[in-house]
């Protein structure tokens, strides 16, 4: 993208007033996607950016600045202004010697989306939306996305590093409508990966669909959400969001480092049920969060964060991880050379235990069974969060019953935590963006079915 | 020549582009913005930079394409065209689909770009921010810190052009602080967030926002998990314009058509009390939101969705306005050059009531003030009307503030909210949004907690 000597003359520029580090982050991205609704290919959409930022960082101070010009005048400016942002005394001339570093692929990608024709693109929204429609003929409304990216970034910095990765990213969602006597619901379904077009020999279009029609025609018979506290089992792979709100995000170094988590100062204390394994795994092939390196240019990690139910590590960007005198741990993201690296999840995992997974649910005589959740989100400070369910259903003498409409069920981290009381041996994931302080990244959540003995579950029902 | 009419002049220069039986829609953007974080006291970080980039949009018989690119480089706009043009070919043929003509509605003059805060120095940012911090620390002795201290600023510009005679341009600027304070120690902690918006620095006032956040991290610590009940609750005038927009994604155009809006057929029907009236007004320049022209480049135009409690119409951009044979209402928006036009409210209000806070605290006697709510986007269905939030608030006893609530949540239906209004405050907010702020009572909402 950028010549090594290029990328030399800039980071001595951005070094010029003093600053401690420099660092060029340059991408280039391509996406593109299509969108159905209401039976109509609304319109196929390209869209392509290119730029850098910049930042230097003196004591405790970034200057930050970005530019779409790649040329060396640009990336001089810009340079030039992160510089500026940093201001210190006469910083002298600094040379900055690079060594590329070699990038290990967790995946390869078989089928660039580039390389496919738009037309067959388009054609999997109508087999989408004939599959949704034909699911049932309450069905009434569907629409569904194709989106595909690429994108390719660079990374150089003072320390003398040099890293590129080149990250392509394909999903496919579906939204269903059903009409019934009680009004309409809605069902959605949406896994994406990292992988090319191949994405499709996976997972079909006609199964993403009639899951969010079969979603959507299930909830047309759903009561009113209880109201008050009722043990809640989550379903494989539909409850790691718990885990990243009720726990991810507190143990991100930058809030950590501004005591605004509640598990500050807890490593080696029990924070969880000895039944909780949390590992945050960046290298897991072919994942919604999974890549080569960071935005920093630090290889992707398997991080520990609780290992049965004791708290081992938080997650570390360069700035936070610089500042304690260790290794960042691969979680410095981006949403785009636009914005600062800041501490971000890849795909956070509870791993499974020993229970049946049937069996938890038997054990269970009055609660909620989670299929799926719709997202959530934390006051880290507090520890207090919510997240939304999308479809789930009532338990009654440990038997699933009715379906019940959408609620947010809300909980404390820590306390949530220590009351898992069942974890199974079965495994899933779920795809997801994570927005934090206005940046959106990929990211995806997985755990095993199970169980939390006590949540309050915001419904309306006595 | 003002940075404003160049962009003019290059989305004109595009839409010229068109060839025979093409209708070609340009809509170029710039931005150039700051931000200011502090941490105890230190400037943390400072960015500035500028962004700009293009949407193309062509309509070939029917069908609809579009790219776009950061970048106004001529060799670039000359790529996104051509993507755009062969993207065109790939979507449904629609004959509602088609670029908006001039239909004669005069754009309003309004006054939202400030000289002053093109040329404000970015030491004054810094000072402003560090200001912030200070105040807030120094507002209460049970702040122990801030989560986030921030002050922010946009200079906006954006123009565009169509082959179908659609010329305009705009520019506005915008500046912001932002304090999030954390209040307490260990696991008493709580935080509450004060924030000030101003189109020029001058209009931001940094005591308001520190008392702000303070008063509202250190009126919750204490706070429990009150008792499941039913109970009246006042939204705070922030919580009210969060609720108006998830509100307003039901009537837009867009959902009715394609049928994702429980009011679709429900025109001339009460679906509120008759004290609610509820109007979208981007020609009201006290509204954050407030534009001359909407995303299509059409004069916005105040339109009136709630009249007394009975629903008037929808908001329509070019598409579903003809769709649905009642025009545009200059309502297109868009999340910047990236996208093609939506349909969305700009400048929601509710008219005023007449009474205080105090009033209408007293006049509930007992119930909840709701201060934060949380998981608007994970717990509110806006096609089923599910409406399922986390709060923390202050509870109501004989007309007064009483002890502070937490880990609660509050249910109830979007239709059912609209009918369950008691009041509507006197204490307009002119919030930065979509929606400006007023206390608003609702009875019978369900709050589970222990």
């Amino acid at each position: 993208m950028i010549e090594e000597a290029v990328l030399q003359r800039v980071l001595s520029t951005a070094l010029r007033t003093g600053g401690d580090f420099a660092e060029v982050f340059a991408e280039d991205r391509r996406s593109s996607s299509a969108v159905l609704d209401d039976g109509r290919v609304e319109e196929f959409t390209s869209g392509r950016d290119r730029g850098a930022g910049i930042r230097v960082i003196r004591g405790d101070t970034t200057g930050f600045a970005h530019t779409a010009d790649l040329s060396e005048d640009g990336l001089r400016t810009a340079a030039e202004a992160a510089a500026a942002a940093a201001r210190g005394g006469g910083g002298g001339v600094r040379e900055v010697a690079l060594t590329r570093r070699d990038v290990t692929r967790p995946h390869d990608v078989d089928v660039l989306p580039e390389t496919v024709a738009k037309d067959r693109k388009v054609d999997l929204l109508r087999r989408a939306d004939d599959a949704a429609r034909s699911e049932a003929s309450s069905v009434r409304q569907v629409s569904a996305t194709y989106a595909d990216s690429r994108r390719r970034i660079l990374v150089a910095n003072s320390d003398g590093l040099l890293a590129e990765d080149d990250q392509v990213r394909t999903r496919f969602f579906v939204q269903a409508v059903a009409l019934g006597d009680t009004g309409m619901q809605t069902g959605f379904e949406g896994p994406g990966r990292t992988i090319g077009f191949e994405y499709f020999d996976e997972i079909p279009v006609e199964e993403t669909a009639k899951a969010a029609a079969g979603r959507a025609v299930n909830m047309l018979k759903a009561r009113p959400a209880p109201s008050g506290k009722l043990p809640v089992v989550l379903k494989k792979g539909a409850g790691g969001v718990l885990f990243h709100e009720a726990c991810g995000h507190g143990l991100e170094a930058d809030l950590v480092g501004r005591d605004a988590s509640v598990f500050r100062g807890k490593v080696g204390e029990q924070v969880a049920s000895p039944l909780v394994t949390l590992v945050d795994d960046g290298t897991y092939s072919r994942e919604w969060g999974t890549y080569a390196i960071d935005d920093e240019g630090n290889p992707a990690q398997r991080n520990t964060l609780i290992e049965n139910g004791v708290l081992t590590d938080y997650m570390w960007d360069h700035l936070r991880a610089r500042k304690e005198g260790r290794s960042p741990s691969g979680n410095g993201r981006r949403q785009t050379y636009q914005y600062l690296p800041m501490v971000r999840m890849t795909n956070t995992f509870v791993l499974a235990g020993e229970d049946d997974p049937d069996e938890i649910i038997r054990q269970t005589e009055y609660g909620i069974y989670c299929v799926q959740l719709g997202g959530g989100s934390v006051n880290t400070a507090t520890g207090d969060f919510v997240f939304g369910m999308t479809e789930a259903y009532m338990i009654e003498n440990g038997e699933i019953t009715d379906p019940v409409r959408a609620a947010n069920l809300i909980g404390n981290g820590p306390e949530t935590l220590r009351l898992i009381d069942a974890v199974g041996n079965d495994f899933d994931t779920w795809s997801g963006t994570c927005g934090k302080d206005g940046q959106s990244v990929p990211v995806s959540s997985g755990q095993p079915t199970l169980r939390v003995s006590a949540m309050t579950v915001g419904g309306t029902a006595a | 020549m003002t940075a404003r009419s160049e962009l003019l002049e290059l989305a004109e220069r595009i839409a010229g582009w068109a060839r025979d039986g093409e209708q070609v829609e340009a809509y170029v953007a710039r931005s150039r913005d700051t931000e200011v974080k502090v941490f105890d006291t230190d400037v943390e970080s400072l960015s500035s930079a500028e962004s700009e980039g293009v949407g193309v949009r062509v309509v070939v018989d029917g069908r609809q394409g579009f790219a776009y690119a950061g970048s106004l480089d001529p060799s670039v706009v000359e790529e996104v065209l051509g993507e755009a043009r062969d993207n065109a070919s790939f979507g449904t043929a629609d004959e509602f689909n088609g670029l908006p003509v001039p239909d004669g509605v005069a754009a309003a003059q309004l006054d939202l770009y400030r000289d002053s805060l093109a040329s404000f120095p970015t030491d004054e940012k810094v000072a402003l921010a560090i200001q912030l911090d200070k105040a807030t620390r120094a507002a209460d002795a049970r702040i122990r810190g801030l989560e986030a201290t921030e002050y922010g600023d946009s200079i906006i510009e954006s123009a565009v052009a169509t082959s179908t005679g659609i010329r305009a341009s705009n520019r506005r600027t915008v500046c912001s602080i932002y304090a999030e304070a954390l209040a307490g120690e260990g696991t008493g902690t709580q935080t509450g967030y004060g924030y000030s918006v101003g189109r020029s620095a001058d209009e931001l006032d940094v005591d308001a926002a520190a008392r702000d956040a303070a008063e509202r991290a250190t009126r919750l610590l204490g706070a429990k998990q009150p008792k499941s009940a039913r109970v009246t609750i006042l939204l705070e005038p922030r919580m009210t314009a969060s609720l108006l927009g998830v509100l307003s994604s039901t009537l837009s155009g867009e959902a009715v058509l394609k049928g994702r809006s429980m009011f679709a057929d429900r025109v001339g029907d009460d679906v509120s009390v008759p004290f609610v009236t509820l109007v979208d007004d981007p020609t009201d320049a006290r509204a954050y939101g407030a534009t001359p022209y909407d995303a299509e480049g059409l004069a916005t135009r105040r339109n009136v969705l709630f009249d007394g409690g009975v629903l008037q119409g929808f908001l329509h951009n070019t598409y579903t306005g003809r769709r649905s044979a009642s025009g545009s209402t200059g309502s297109a928006v868009r999340g910047g050059f990236k996208s093609t036009p939506g349909v969305g409210a700009r400048a929601l209000a509710l008219d005023p009531g007449t009474k205080s806070l105090d009033e209408l605290l007293a006049e509930v006697g007992d119930g909840l003030l709701v201060q934060s709510m949380q998981g608007l986007h994970s717990g509110v269905n806006p096609v089923s009307g599910d409406f399922s939030v986390g709060i923390e608030g202050l509870m109501v006893r004989g007309g007064a503030l009483a002890e502070p609530v937490r880990e609660a949540t509050m249910a109830s239906t979007l239709q059912r909210m609209l009918k369950d209004v008691v009041a509507v405050g006197g204490d307009v907010e002119w919030l930065p949004g979509g929606a400006a702020g007023v206390t608003l009572v609702l009875r019978d909402v369900t709050i589970s907690g222990n």
